[in-house]
């Protein structure tokens, strides 16, 4: 029992890690209707300004304080990823408007081919290291209920508990702020939106802005789990299913997703892996959310689509 | 000439909606065959709609349609266009990045029999069946006097023309019963003119009876043997051109005094 | 000037409906096929033959399935490279087990495996569209990727699960030399381009044309998504198993899940779109340009590096690569979404008219 909730527990703290990226794709989904292939992508583009940038501005200005290094990184990794969502509107959005989804998605795949091609080329292509001072050492808890106690990473709950906030933060702003309401009008329709004034060039910098925070605080926790390399860009595979399964249009979805998956994978990979011969997680998740596909296509929270002819 | 048949379509009590939105509300007409018969009524007031319960697009909730005597709880756009039933669409659906000729072609297509082995290796029998439905085509290319455009992409042409393609690609069907969906939209007065030749040409030369929405009332009244008056999804008159313009109710919707 | 087709009149339908209705397009395509089957073996040093010619090949017959389904059927595939490898090991144990086993016939019998394999994934395609079946194409790609990996029947327990195939020959003859390789990929690439031009020039190509252009329109005039795509995803998929048979057999020589990754799968798709979607030429010139640009980069980059005193290293010349496949997908997409055969189709229409400017 206890293995079993260890499992389970591991597993949703790997699905909210997931929602995190799954969170990106459906906010640019939501306001511009584009799958972006590019959320890993965009990840990892941020992970590696944020790593580098942590390692030369103490370099450059001498201050070798490193919660200074950090934040600082953290700022122009942030007005980075500003520029990029600025660029990807400028040079490639503007002129698609009402393309077929397939197309969109495969300029993404070009602009993740770019991003990853430039973000190495900028910042190097070894493996680097973030590290924002989360704890590393596993905890041990309910040891009175269970024998043994469970054991969970520390690291994983605090990526968890910073998902999660920045969920909820994500979700008030597109509630209550005008800018969210803004979002939403487009999100709904293109082209009604413009006609009452929204500035449809400005909502999706903003909103590529938002998926490109996103996207760092998601590099930021990958990246201090993991190290920051190439393999970082492909978490965006991972997270696909977890839109599908959610839903492209729905934050809560995306977090269900997550979850669902997160632990989907684990279950799977502890109970079923031994059977068939292990690493099954990659592809379980997808059949997973494939299999769901064929009954609900418009995913667990996503709105239903009518065809009108 | 033509001379008006039985009744060979047969709406009964048909009704739509999507999600609460209630688009038919127990509709029922018939139509005779080699007649032309023609839906009218306000934006909105069910006509597309109805094409498209009849099509087998649309699944209604309620009601049934009867083809030929064959009822139907709904339609199945395959065995539909297989029971003769062609149509033309309001907002262009031609397939844009094909040519005029390849447009038409797929119009044959259920009438096309060679198998994908014998179209991959094309000579033989795949060629021959090719070549014969080519002529066919080219017949109705005549007919539509669009010989000059016939190896261009449809995306390419002009709004009259394209509206001219769809209509070539439902004849190329040989149609018993051909649903045009508001034809003339969007046309100037010559061009008006000459789709009317076509459709009256249609009607008469091949006895195809057709289904015709359309907003002219003057190209309804004098196309049309029997007018159905759509309101909001319900049904407020049905009859001749004559009696259509007398009845009450639809003069109201039409002036639009009520609402 | 030599390129008009004056006096060059259609009596028949069937003149009017050849490959090239042009004569000097025909001449052009015979001229170069002659050269490519008679011509290249005495011109070509074996290098070219191994990194050049024979990776083009196979890869333009594996953009050319891409691009039956992606570009005439309007079907996306993330999932390309899934299929090859389908192909390939099918290819591989129906030469190992069934004593006998003639080469092209396992190569074929690839290709067979594959289509029904891409039936399956395709069943998707009768539900969901776009994005949703890009998803449904990688999870072909991530589910082959683990079976041939962890799967050890399929690699007949190879311990080091890599698995190999020798002693290649067809009717007696060895396919063995770079240049009896080239002819022997060349030959079907030929056929194979042949049947595809075929089907998208008959009953079977417009179905699927009209179901990528309107498919609410394919369905009235009596074309059955269902069928139109799955023998979409059929033929595709039987193009692709073939090429990643020869892939295996014929190029590799010996190979690994590997050779059959995601990365695959997108170049073949950057193929289709830089090419050309829906088009037969365009799949050649995609799969010649993705080949041919990271060796031209490869010595390129480095020689300007040299020029204007800057050190480009052999990652360096990656990223550029990546960064140049990007930018292209992206200027296809939004420039000219019919890649360079639109291009190419553009400027012999240019010269059709040529002096005159219309």
């Amino acid at each position: 029992m206890a293995f079993f909730l260890e499992t389970l527990i591991g597993g949703l703290m790997a699905g909210m890690l997931y929602s995190l990226v799954a969170l990106g794709f459906v906010l640019i989904y939501k306001a511009s209707g584009v799958f972006n292939f590019a959320q890993g992508a965009l990840v990892l583009f941020a992970a590696l300004a944020m790593a580098r940038f942590s390692e030369w501005l103490p370099a450059w200005t001498g201050i070798e304080n490193p919660v200074l290094a950090n934040i600082g990184a953290f700022i122009v990794a942030g007005l980075i990823m500003f520029v990029v969502a600025w660029l990807i509107e400028r040079l490639v959005l503007r002129h698609l408007v009402n393309q077929e989804g397939a197309t969109l998605l495969m300029v993404t795949l070009g602009i993740a081919y770019l991003l990853e091609g430039i973000g190495q080329g900028f910042f190097g292509n070894d493996i680097y290291k973030i590290d924002v001072g989360m704890p590393k050492e596993p905890v041990l808890v309910l040891e009175n209920m269970f024998e043994g106690g469970i054991l969970i990473n520390k690291e994983d709950f605090i990526a968890a508990l910073i998902a999660a906030l920045l969920v909820g933060a994500l979700a008030l702003f597109f509630q209550k702020t005008a800018t969210g309401r803004a979002l939403r009008a487009v999100a709904d329709d293109h082209q009604a939106a413009q006609s009452i004034g929204i500035p449809l060039s400005r909502i999706w910098v903003i909103i590529w802005c938002v998926a490109g925070l996103v996207a760092l605080v998601a590099g930021i926790i990958w990246g201090s789990k993991l190290g920051v390399q190439f393999s970082l860009a492909t978490v965006a595979l991972r997270a696909l299913p977890v839109v599908i399964l959610g839903g492209l249009t729905s934050i809560p979805g995306a977090i269900v997703g997550g979850l669902i998956i997160g632990v989907g994978e684990k279950l799977s990979e502890v109970y079923l892996g031994p059977y068939v011969g292990g690493g099954i997680e990659i592809w379980f998740a997808y059949m997973l959310a494939l299999v769901f596909l064929l009954f609900r296509p418009q995913g667990l929270f996503g709105e239903k689509i009518i065809d009108r002819v | 000439m033509r001379e008006i048949g039985d009744v060979i379509l047969d709406l009964r009590s048909v009704s739509l909606a999507f999600g609460g939105v209630k688009a038919l509300t127990d509709i029922s007409f018939d139509v005779r065959e080699h007649e032309i018969r023609a839906i009218i009524g306000p934006n909105g007031a069910g006509k597309s709609s109805m094409l498209n319960v009849i099509n087998g697009v649309y699944r209604p909730q309620e009601g049934e349609v009867i083809l030929r005597g064959e009822h139907f709880r709904r339609m199945d756009p395959y065995r539909v266009a297989r029971a003769g039933i062609a149509r033309t669409f309001q907002s262009l659906a031609l397939f844009k990045g094909m040519s005029v000729i390849d447009n038409i072609m797929t119009g044959r297509n259920l009438k096309m029999k060679a198998n994908l082995f014998q179209q991959a290796v094309w000579w033989g029998p795949a060629q021959r069946e090719e070549l014969a439905h080519r002529a066919k085509v080219e017949e109705i290319i005549d007919f539509l006097e669009i010989q000059h455009i016939r190896k261009t992409p449809v995306g390419r042409l002009p709004y009259g023309l394209q509206k001219r393609v769809d209509l070539g690609r439902a004849l190329a069907m040989e149609p018993q019963i051909l649903l045009l969906d508001e034809p003339m939209a969007g046309m100037n007065v010559e061009e008006k003119q000459d789709m009317s030749r076509f459709i009256l040409d249609v009607n008469d030369q091949f006895g195809t009876t057709i289904v015709l929405i359309e907003h002219d009332m003057g190209v309804v009244m004098d196309l049309s043997d029997r007018v159905v008056v759509l309101d909001y999804g319900r049904k407020i008159g049905d009859g001749s051109p004559d009696e259509v313009r007398t009845n009450p109710e639809v003069i109201k919707a039409y002036l639009g005094a009520s609402h | 000037m030599f390129y008009r087709e004056n006096g060059q009149f259609k009596t028949s339908y069937q003149s009017d409906q050849q490959i090239f209705p042009i004569a000097q397009d025909r001449w052009a395509v015979l001229a170069i096929m002659a050269f490519a089957f008679v011509g290249v073996p005495f011109l070509v040093d074996e290098y070219l033959f191994r990194a050049i010619l024979i990776p083009f090949l196979i890869l333009a017959l594996a953009a050319l399935g891409v691009n039956l389904l992606v570009g005439y059927c309007g079907q996306i595939t993330l999932g390309a490279g899934a299929f090859m490898a389908v192909g390939a090991y099918a290819g591989y144990n129906f030469l190992i087990r069934i004593d006998g086993m003639p080469m092209l016939a396992a190569i074929l019998l690839g290709g067979f495996v594959s289509a029904l394999v891409g039936i399956v994934f395709g069943i998707p395609s009768l539900r969901v569209r776009g994005l949703y079946l890009a998803m449904a194409t990688l999870a072909a790609q991530f589910f082959w990727d683990w079976a041939f990996l962890r799967i050890s029947w399929f690699t007949n327990d190879a311990p080091s699960g890599s698995v190999s195939v020798s002693n290649l020959e067809l009717l007696g003859f060895p396919i063995e030399s770079p240049l009896q390789k080239y002819l022997f990929c060349l030959s079907l690439l030929v056929l194979f381009a042949l049947l595809a031009k075929n089907m998208t020039r008959s009953a079977m190509g417009r179905q699927w044309m009209a179901i990528r252009d309107m498919d609410v329109a394919a369905e009235v005039i009596g074309i059955r998504p269902m069928f139109a795509k799955l023998s979409a995803f059929a033929v595709s998929s039987f193009y692709l198993g073939v090429a990643g048979a020869l892939w295996g057999f014929v190029h590799l020589g010996s190979w690994e899940p590997a050779a059959f990754s995601i990365d695959r799968s997108f170049q073949l798709l950057f193929m289709v779109i830089i090419g050309g979607m829906g088009s037969i030429m365009g799949s050649f010139f995609g799969a010649a340009f993705i080949v041919v640009l990271p060796i031209f980069l490869n010595q390129f980059l480095p020689w300007l590096g040299n020029l204007v005193g800057i050190h480009i290293s052999t990652a360096g010349v990656s990223h550029a690569e990546f960064m140049i496949f990007g930018a292209l997908i992206v200027f296809f997409l939004i420039v000219e979404p019919h890649g360079i055969a639109r291009l190419w189709s553009t400027g012999k229409e240019k010269l059709r008219l040529w002096p005159f400017p219309h």
